[in-house]
């Protein structure tokens, strides 16, 4: 065998710096816009309600993840569900990240941002888009008012379901439903981030 | 088995390719073709099977691409090879770049099977899979390059032992 020393050293001296890496990551992430082959860009903010990832196809924002969904496990399930060809690339979430930041300091009130709704299909869809434009900020509507809004007021529950399986949440306020009775049940990014959100909209 | 995110493929590989496009081209030409190899990896990555050897996969484009670039540069009578710049890296002391400078004189095969088989930590067959020829040239091309570094470059370390790779 050869001695293991050269290779060794060979390998060490031809280790580029994390900068550099970083930066030919970048340049890889505008090409590939460019080239339009990123099918799909993410980054993470950090909110009041912890670290959102945010991620966006060339049609609109189409996942937003609070870090209790686990963000390695729901890039994976987009790699799966959409395309592999995702890569780490801010630009893309200028704009989201933008009126994240103007939401949470209480300067904006509604999102003017493009949706890629692939990701909630049928009747989830459907109460999906009612919570994004019927149900106001500083509002809630009970489960069963959604339903109604929906078109199916017998399906209190199927609303439940679609506000657990949101992929936009805050950007779809689906914290914004509670009971009937005003309490609040389980929520997808846990109580206290709605908590945190409805007391935002209440006092901003 | 699930295909990872492209990200991960950069994040997994992206050092890797990089030393060894560094290896086989040096500095000057190093930055653009990683760059192209990991583009075009990504345009045709939904296509790769899930259970493919991506790391053979992505040195097999970075060759086809030094290739293309050393035809270039040679349609250009620029030299491929040049001195490499400080930064590269880091750790690098007079010792490592007069082990990346043997490295750059090496002949072209030597040069590549000991990048592709030590930098890349491919096993020989698939070494020989890329430069073409057979398992058994690979690996004497690959030892033949060893032993010349080891003849032009007296400052061998005990330390530094990383053995075989995986």
């Amino acid at each position: 065998m050869n001695s293991p020393d050269v290779p060794g050293d060979l390998a060490r001296a031809l280790t580029a710096t994390p900068a550099h890496l970083e930066a030919l990551h970048e340049r890889l992430a505008a090409a590939a816009q460019t080239d339009g082959v990123l099918d799909i860009a993410y980054r993470t903010v950090d909110t009041p309600v912890g670290t959102l990832l945010l991620a966006a196809t060339e049609l609109g924002l189409v996942r937003v993840a609070y870090a209790s969904e686990n963000h390695d496990a729901v890039l994976q399930t987009l790699a799966d569900r959409i395309s592999p060809r995702i890569l780490a690339a801010p630009a893309r979430l200028d704009a989201t990240a933008r009126e994240l930041d103007e939401y949470f300091t209480g300067r904006r009130r509604s999102f003017d941002l493009a949706l890629d709704w692939r990701l909630s299909a049928g009747f989830r869809g459907q109460v999906l888009h009612h919570l994004a434009t019927d149900v106001a900020y500083g509002q809630t509507a009970s489960y069963g008012a959604v339903a109604q809004l929906a078109g199916s007021p017998k399906a209190a529950r199927a609303v439940g379901t679609a506000c657990a399986t949101n992929p936009l949440p805050v950007i779809v306020p689906c914290h914004r439903v509670v009971r009937s009775d005003g309490s609040m049940r389980g929520y997808l990014g846990g109580r206290d981030a709605r908590r945190t959100l409805l007391t935002l909209e209440a006092t901003a | 088995m699930k295909k990872q995110s492209f990200e991960t493929v950069v994040a997994d590989h992206g050092p890797a390719v990089l030393r060894v496009c560094l290896a086989v081209l040096g500095p000057g030409e190093a930055d653009d073709a990683w760059s192209e190899t990991f583009l075009s990896a990504m345009k045709a990555y939904p296509d790769l099977p899930a259970d493919a050897n991506v790391e053979a996969w992505l040195v097999t484009i970075a060759h086809r691409r030094a290739i293309d670039v050393t035809r270039a540069a040679a349609r250009r009578a620029i030299p491929v090879v040049e001195v490499p710049e400080t930064g590269t890296a880091p750790g690098a002391d007079a010792r490592d770049l007069d082990l990346v400078e043997a490295m750059s004189k090496l002949p072209a095969k030597q040069k590549q099977a000991v990048a592709y088989h030590y930098l890349a930590g491919l096993p020989y067959a698939d070494v020989a899979a890329i430069l073409g020829g057979t398992t058994d040239a690979a690996r004497r091309a690959s030892a033949d390059g060893i032993a010349a570094l080891r003849r032009s470059y007296p400052g061998t370390t005990t330390s530094a032992i990383t053995g075989e790779p995986r």
